[in-house]
């Protein structure tokens, strides 16, 4: 009897964060699962992963950023706007850096990047953070803001012309054993994009960060009660700032990762991203209320919205629209789950 | 200060703008004994205790601590704190989206890394140890709400304190769940932490303190060991009267019995906020509901309301069935009710006295009917003068007008609306006496000409001078009912005391 109590005991049920993220896994397994019998194709080969990882390195990262924010029950919607912004400041700075050592030039280019999500950060979590402004409007503002700035610096289409930044696009990690034999008998190994392992690199770091560190903690904290989190002795301000400043600076590297994948500027670069990027959170299992997140259900929540657009391409539906209205459908399912399971649970509560 | 002493507070005064909050209030808890902190709402309890803790700034007195080099400096809760003073509040103040053991140790410890196999660990002995039933991997808001109250005390006696201090930690908990805690307030208490226990339930207060200060108005009524002041002396205390010397009061007018009919009926009748309770009154009677404040009187007239979420129970008016789920649905059967507290539920500041009268009409009638002019300088006119309020017209904004004048206006505009059965809570507050007589006299005349009035006062005179019938209600239940004879103060004080009589 009490073995048995204790055999009960040491398995502890899913917490609310781990259940909504579960969830998404499982749908994306199963929705890539049918991919592959019905559609078959492309779907069988890994490359199919990859490619979706390649497209949606920015995403990923970006979202990553807004699920930081949404776990502090926050909001960040210059996210787009600051991609845009560096896209184009990059572009424009390799192509007036073309000459010399390419090395160097590339390097400035990811500094100019971090530093331009650094700077909205700052702005925008001091903001937020010390003059407690609501969260909405001021990324509304910085929104406008990047947009702004982004015409001013050039109203056409800027395409990168440097010559070791074109070397930087088609950089590839190739993954023999995880290729396939073409018809013709050659090889084809499997390939990734530079970005989409920083990508993956970013994802890993701030799960290890919103898990392991005191910060990623008090940002949970914050999430759930901000009023508990204060009288449990965290500095609410400094940690509501931090949280704006490190989604500033992932959004200024979302940029970079941006133009690794399409190197040109442009005025209506990452143009809705952030709407995205909430989508994939909130698929990934955060909650907009705050509080419950993690970034590898965010990680899932991209892949899930990459996978039916890729469907929906396949499939004799292609038009925008359908996928449009797929990824709509899907956000609205995941919400209602959401609020389903979570008050379902609930009710054991008082 | 006393050797076994770990907490001592000399001539504290603390002052607000326009009030007293704390007159030189003396306040010892010594090692190892509950002390129950008792006061009316309003008495001081909650400024004490924010003085204590360092949520306010204290404008004179001294604190000591046991093991604190002299006078004892609280600017903030982190200061409270270190010296060895935890407190758990009413709300629990955990977050609910983290584990147990996570919430005992965010916040206060050192390291940028977090260690959850060790917090787990340290977590898993400290629950053990309390015998709190808590795991320490288990995400709090799945935890009842007294468990979550004792994992907030598990946070507080890990942080090696001295005095722990209670707030109410009782309100929301029920009787299986108080008992829980009980248990481990005296397992803390057995171990030599000093408890200060704020509540109102009276019974509690006797069940697990050693010790009881009374506060009223701010002031120190006295310190007394439990054993030393039975409970019927002890509600004496906190309503500032004394026993032995309870006068006879003058009669205002006739007191209405009220005849035949029963205007409204309540069966198990329960609110958000109040638990179910029977009601009833008859046609053209005046009754009250007394108790201590924060004993569920207004709550009770709330509920017949519908001012708060009616949550169940049956309601008949004048014999018939019916549902009133919201304030409107109220009117329409005849029922008014002059709220508590005027400022918040009643005046509209800057409206008009005249608009202010005909508010609960139009909104009767409903606003696609509106009011000529004319009809309306009539109503206001005419009431103005029946209840002589004192205005310099009827555009004047209610603002500007004196508390009792601003009452009148209300009961005008219920008045108004000559609903069969009129509610006043508290209508005679902070208003002068003369004018509370006259408001009196008036319930008394509303009855004679059949209207029902349910009245509550925080004076037992003043319900004693104008109900024919009193509801007793003690820690949100009604504890009895008592009408002729049992009309005394004495009588009705017992009655809320409850316990031994």
């Amino acid at each position: 009897m009490t073995d048995k109590l204790n055999a009960t005991r040491r398995r502890e049920p899913l917490t609310d964060a781990q259940l909504l993220m579960t969830i998404s896994i499982g749908i994306f397994v199963a929705m890539y699962a049918l991919a592959m019998i019905f559609m078959g194709g492309g779907f069988l080969k890994v490359q199919q992963i990859f490619d979706l990882l390649n497209d949606n390195a920015a995403l990923i990262i970006v979202s990553c950023s807004l699920t930081i924010v949404m776990i502090g029950g926050g909001i960040n919607i210059s996210v787009g706007g600051v991609i845009g912004f560096t896209v184009m400041a990059c572009a424009i700075f390799l192509n007036n850096n073309a000459e010399g050592s390419g090395f160097l030039s590339i390097t400035l280019t990811v500094l100019l990047a971090l530093g331009i999500g650094l700077g909205f950060g700052l702005l925008e979590g001091f903001l937020v953070s010390y003059l407690e402004i609501q969260p909405f409007i001021v990324t509304l503002a910085g929104m406008f803001l990047a947009r702004g700035l982004t015409t001013i610096l050039s109203v056409n289409p800027v395409k990168v012309a440097h010559e070791g930044f074109q070397e930087l696009v088609k950089a590839k990690i190739k993954i023999p054993w995880l290729g396939y034999t073409a018809q013709n008998g050659n090889l084809i190994p499997a390939k990734l994009e530079i970005g989409a392992v920083v990508a993956l690199c970013v994802v890993l770091l701030i799960y290890l960060m919103l898990r392991y560190v005191r910060f990623g903690r008090n940002i949970y904290a914050l999430g759930g009660n901000r009023q508990s989190a204060l009288m449990l002795g965290i500095n609410v301000k400094r940690t509501c700032f931090w949280s704006y400043v490190l989604s500033g600076l992932l959004s200024g590297l979302a940029g970079f990762v941006f133009l690794m994948h399409k190197p040109a500027g442009n005025a209506s670069v990452a143009m809705r991203s952030e709407m995205d990027a909430i989508a994939a959170s909130i698929i990934g299992g955060t909650l907009l209320t705050g509080g419950v997140g993690n970034v590898v259900g965010t990680l899932f929540g991209v892949m899930i919205l990459a996978t039916i657009q890729k469907i929906i391409a396949l499939s004799p539906l292609n038009a925008s629209w359908w996928q449009e209205m797929a990824s709509g459908a899907m956000l609205g399912f995941f919400i209602i789950l959401q609020s389903v399971v979570l008050s379902h649970r609930g009710k054991g509560k008082k | 200060m006393q050797n076994d002493a770990v907490l001592t507070m000399r001539g504290i005064i603390k002052q607000f703008p326009g009030t007293l909050a704390l007159n030189k209030v003396d306040f010892t808890l010594r090692k190892g004994e509950i002390h129950a902190l008792m006061g009316e709402n309003g008495a001081g309890k909650s400024t004490l205790i924010k003085v204590l803790t360092g949520v306010y700034e204290k404008d004179a007195g001294s604190i000591w601590v046991a093991g604190n080099e002299g006078e004892a400096h609280i600017h903030s809760p982190q200061d409270a704190q270190n010296i060895g003073i935890s407190t758990v509040y009413q709300e629990i103040t955990l977050c609910p989206n983290l584990t147990v053991a996570e919430n005992m140790f965010i916040g206060r410890t050192d390291g940028e890394i977090v260690h959850w196999k060790d917090y787990e660990r340290r977590a898993t002995e400290i629950l053990n140890n309390l015998g709190i039933p808590a795991r320490a991997k288990q995400e709090l808001s799945h935890c009842s709400l007294a468990v979550q109250q004792m994992v907030a005390i598990a946070r507080a006696v890990d942080m090696k304190c001295k005095a722990l201090i209670l707030d109410e930690p009782t309100s929301s908990l029920d009787d299986k769940e108080v008992a829980m805690l009980f248990k481990l307030m005296r397992d803390l208490k057995s171990r030599g932490v000093g408890i200060i226990f704020v509540t109102h339930f009276l019974e509690q207060v006797y069940e697990v303190s050693d010790r009881i200060t009374v506060l009223r108005n701010g002031e120190l009524v006295g310190e007394y060991a439990v054993e030393d002041l039975p409970q019927v002396e002890l509600v004496a205390k906190m309503m500032g009267k004394d026993l032995n010397d309870l006068a006879d009061f003058e009669q205002v007018g006739e007191k209405s019995q009220g005849s035949g009919e029963t205007v409204y009926e309540a069966q198990g009748l329960s609110s958000s906020e109040s638990r179910p309770f029977d009601f009833n009154i008859r046609r053209g009677e005046v009754n009250g509901f007394t108790g201590l404040l924060g004993s569920g009187r207004s709550e009770s007239v709330r509920a017949i309301f519908g001012a708060d979420r009616v949550t169940g129970g049956k309601v008949r008016v004048k014999g018939k069935d019916v549902k009133i789920t919201n304030p409107h649905e109220a009117m329409k059967n005849g029922i008014g009710y002059l709220p508590e507290d005027r400022k918040r539920d009643g005046i509209i500041a800057d409206l008009s006295v005249r608009e202010n009268i005909i508010l609960a009409l139009q909104v009767m009638k409903g606003f696609f009917h509106p009011m000529s002019k004319a009809q309306m300088k009539a109503f206001a006119d005419e009431y103005i003068k029946a209840l002589q309020i004192k205005t310099a017209s009827q555009d004047t904004p209610i603002k500007s007008l004196s508390g009792g004048n601003q009452q009148k206006v209300i009961l005008a505009r219920w008045l108004l609306t000559h609903p069969d059965y009129l509610i006043l809570d508290e209508p005679t507050r902070g208003i002068d006496v003369g004018t509370k007589l006259e408001i009196q006299k008036l319930v008394l005349k509303l009855a004679e000409e059949n209207m029902s009035v349910t009245f509550i006062s925080s004076e037992i005179e003043e319900m004693l001078r104008t109900c024919s019938r009193l509801i007793v209600m003690r820690d949100r239940k009604i504890v009895g009912e008592l009408t002729g004879d049992q009309l005394t103060q004495g009588y009705v004080m017992k009655t809320i005391a409850g316990g031994e009589q």
